[in-house]
């Protein structure tokens, strides 16, 4: 199959022209990083079926970072197109590439992206003439509004070979020569954005507004999450649980059956059955989470936030060992570790890589574990859900400081671009937010399920009881929980939200339910986690945090039995 | 006057005349445009040596302040 590549430097746009031309499910980010897994796609050109794929976005062919020799590599593969997307408001930094692409002897089409901007910023530029100055065909986008495609899938066939004679020295100073006769700049008139990115950025005015943000995100995040959660609750009591009991009851009459489908109470959150918990679960308390947490993290996503969030947090961080562009795989473990881990490929060393990893995991729990806590903390007062919060906010920072100290080596300098404010593409957004829901789907609710029918399994079977009964007294003794809840610590491996939900019948007291919930966010990650550890760090430093995660579970739960 | 970027105040302007730094450097800045001859504006630095926002035509990057204290600019008045 013929092959085509999208090249170009990170904020061009390119995954949303990548959607627009193939049409599939891709994620498309504002912040350098995201795409160093590349996506894959098809487009039809005339009637042969060609093969799209979206290259991480490079400033260069001679790389500087993992992300870009992702992108050189995939070029030296070879391709017989190479679709290179250009920011139009960013002509000269972007045509650097462009004439290293020229050189690579492969067929080029340029794509002048963000066409609609040019406008405001006064950027008026002459693409008959850049096409003839470089000579192979250049094509106005603009992703947004899909202005241009049309043109770019029609002229695709034209792209050409062109080799662009330069001495390598003076590359700044032909680009310059270049611009000088395409680009013309006129009055740039500020907009809205504009003045919104300048306060964004300054000290001043920019950390009150990081905290009128993560405010209005916590508030946002609850407000829709709780409303669904009531709103799918009285679905699910009302007209599911009848109607499923009635079912279940009449095609198996066997007691055993019924136990293990529909459990051996009506109480939802307590009888573990197939049908009712293992539904309850991912459907309705955490799926409404999930849903509200990557809506307002898509949208500061697309808007272009994240980056600033990780300049006016840096020096924080720093202090932990860490720069600030780990702000964000921090935030995206908000919602699940896995994501979160697999943004940890941005940082270049292996110390870094640790520390943030025991950050991401530690900080707070994910977005399924968090709505299981806030359902089971909740009714007690919102104040022990913040004191929970907070014990593992301090843990995570603690674990981070000394490792910073530990570990040798220096934490490397913060260099990232700001990307202007651009209004998030809405059906950009409702892709991304469906691909994270359906991973969501594909991945968790059926390990739900399956965690659920284990716990039926291994009750039943009578092992739980055996376990219980060695590992029971030193879990009495030194964490002042009952010993049943070993059982729920084995399970806590396959998944962790399960494991909290388990904790209901118990009927713990406020005390024990701090402990057992800080407990088993921090002693081992989940099992898809776990994996994700061993692909991104390597066995030996798994070890290493999974042995710090699970000493600071062990040594703070029996600090927490001591003093609250 | 020469100086380097952190000494560079908000919203100044400058032209960079030196780059001391090692080849490393100079290629990850040289990629983003930002090379001896260019003209600079400092958009914004935060508190205690935080990170400094420079922006080179129209783009903005953020650096560390330690990079920063490389660039050497000749200030614009």
């Amino acid at each position: 199959m013929k092959k085509i590549l999208l090249v170009g430097n990170p904020n061009v746009g390119k995954s949303v022209i990548f959607s627009r031309l193939t049409g599939i499910d891709v994620i498309a980010s504002n912040y350098p990083g995201t795409t160093v897994e590349y996506t894959k796609g098809c487009i039809k050109l005339g009637d042969e079926k060609v093969e799209v794929i979206d290259v991480p976005g490079t400033y260069s062919l001679e790389p500087t970072s993992k992300a870009e020799e992702v992108a050189v590599e995939m070029i030296k593969q070879g391709s017989d197109i190479i679709v290179n997307v250009v920011d139009s408001t960013n002509l000269e930094r972007n045509l650097n590439l462009t004439l290293q692409i020229l050189k690579r002897n492969i067929p080029v089409i340029v794509v002048l992206n963000f066409w609609d901007e040019t406008k405001h910023r006064g950027i008026s530029i002459d693409i008959k003439k850049l096409e003839e100055i470089l000579g192979v065909p250049v094509v106005a986008t603009c992703g947004r509004t899909g202005e241009g495609i049309k043109e770019l899938v029609s002229r695709l066939q034209e792209a050409k070979c062109k080799t662009y004679e330069f001495v390598e020295e003076e590359k700044w100073h032909e680009i310059g020569n270049i611009i000088s006769r395409v680009q013309k700049l006129s009055h740039k008139h500020h907009t809205f954005l504009d003045r919104l990115a300048e306060i964004s950025i300054h000290p001043l005015t920019g950390i009150p507004f990081v905290l009128v943000i993560l405010y209005l995100t916590f508030k946002t995040v609850r407000f829709i999450g709780e409303g669904l959660v009531s709103l799918f609750d009285s679905i699910f009591n009302n007209y599911y649980l009848p109607f499923i009991t009635n079912i279940i009851s009449k095609i198996f009459p066997i007691k055993l059956l019924q136990d293990l489908f529909l459990g051996t109470t009506p109480k939802v959150m307590e009888s573990f059955g197939l049908l009712t918990t293992g539904l309850y679960i991912p459907f309705v308390a955490v799926l409404p989470y999930i849903f509200a947490f990557y809506l307002v993290l898509s949208f500061l996503e697309d808007i272009g936030y994240l980056p600033r969030l990780a300049v006016l947090l840096d020096v924080t961080l720093h202090k932990i060992g860490v720069h600030g562009y780990t702000a964000i795989p921090i935030l995206l473990g908000f919602g699940c570790k896995v994501p979160g881990m697999l943004a940890t490929r941005i940082l270049e060393i292996d110390r870094e890589k640790i520390i943030a990893t025991v950050l991401i995991l530690m900080i707070a729990p994910c977005m399924p574990q968090t709505a299981m806590i806030v359902s089971l903390v909740g009714r007690h007062g919102t104040q022990y859900l913040m004191l929970i919060f907070l014990i593992l906010f301090i843990i995570a920072i603690v674990n981070g400081f000394i490792l910073n100290k530990i570990l040798k080596g220096e934490t490397p300098e913060l260099f990232v671009e700001i990307p202007p404010y651009r209004l998030p593409y809405i059906p950009i957004l409702i892709k991304k937010l469906w691909i994270r829901l359906k991973a969501f789907f594909m991945e968790a609710v059926p390990l739900i399920i399956l965690g659920v029918f284990i716990v039926g399994i291994l009750d039943i079977s009578g092992i739980t009881n055996f376990i219980i009964n060695i590992f029971g007294k030193p879990v009495v003794s030194i964490l002042g929980l009952p010993k049943e809840t070993v059982s729920v610590m084995i399970l806590g491996f396959l998944r962790k939200d399960v494991s909290i939900a388990l904790l209901t019948p118990f009927n713990l007291n406020i005390k024990q339910i701090i402990i057992a919930s800080v407990f088993l966010v921090l002693y081992l990650p989940c099992i898809a986690t776990f994996f994700t550890l061993l692909k991104e760090l390597g066995t030996k430093n798994t070890l290493l945090t999974i042995s710090i995660m699970l000493f600071t579970a062990i040594f703070v739960s029996v600090l927490l039995n001591l003093i609250l | 006057m020469s100086t380097d970027l952190t000494q560079l105040k908000e919203g100044e302007r400058g032209k960079i005349v030196d780059i001391q730094g090692g080849f490393g450097l100079i290629k990850r800045l040289d990629a983003l445009g930002i090379k001896v001859g260019e003209e600079i504006t400092k958009i914004s630095s935060q508190l205690m040596k935080g990170p400094i926002v420079l922006q080179v035509k129209n783009t903005q990057v953020a650096i560390g302040y330690g990079m920063a204290k490389k660039i050497i600019v000749e200030v614009k008045e």
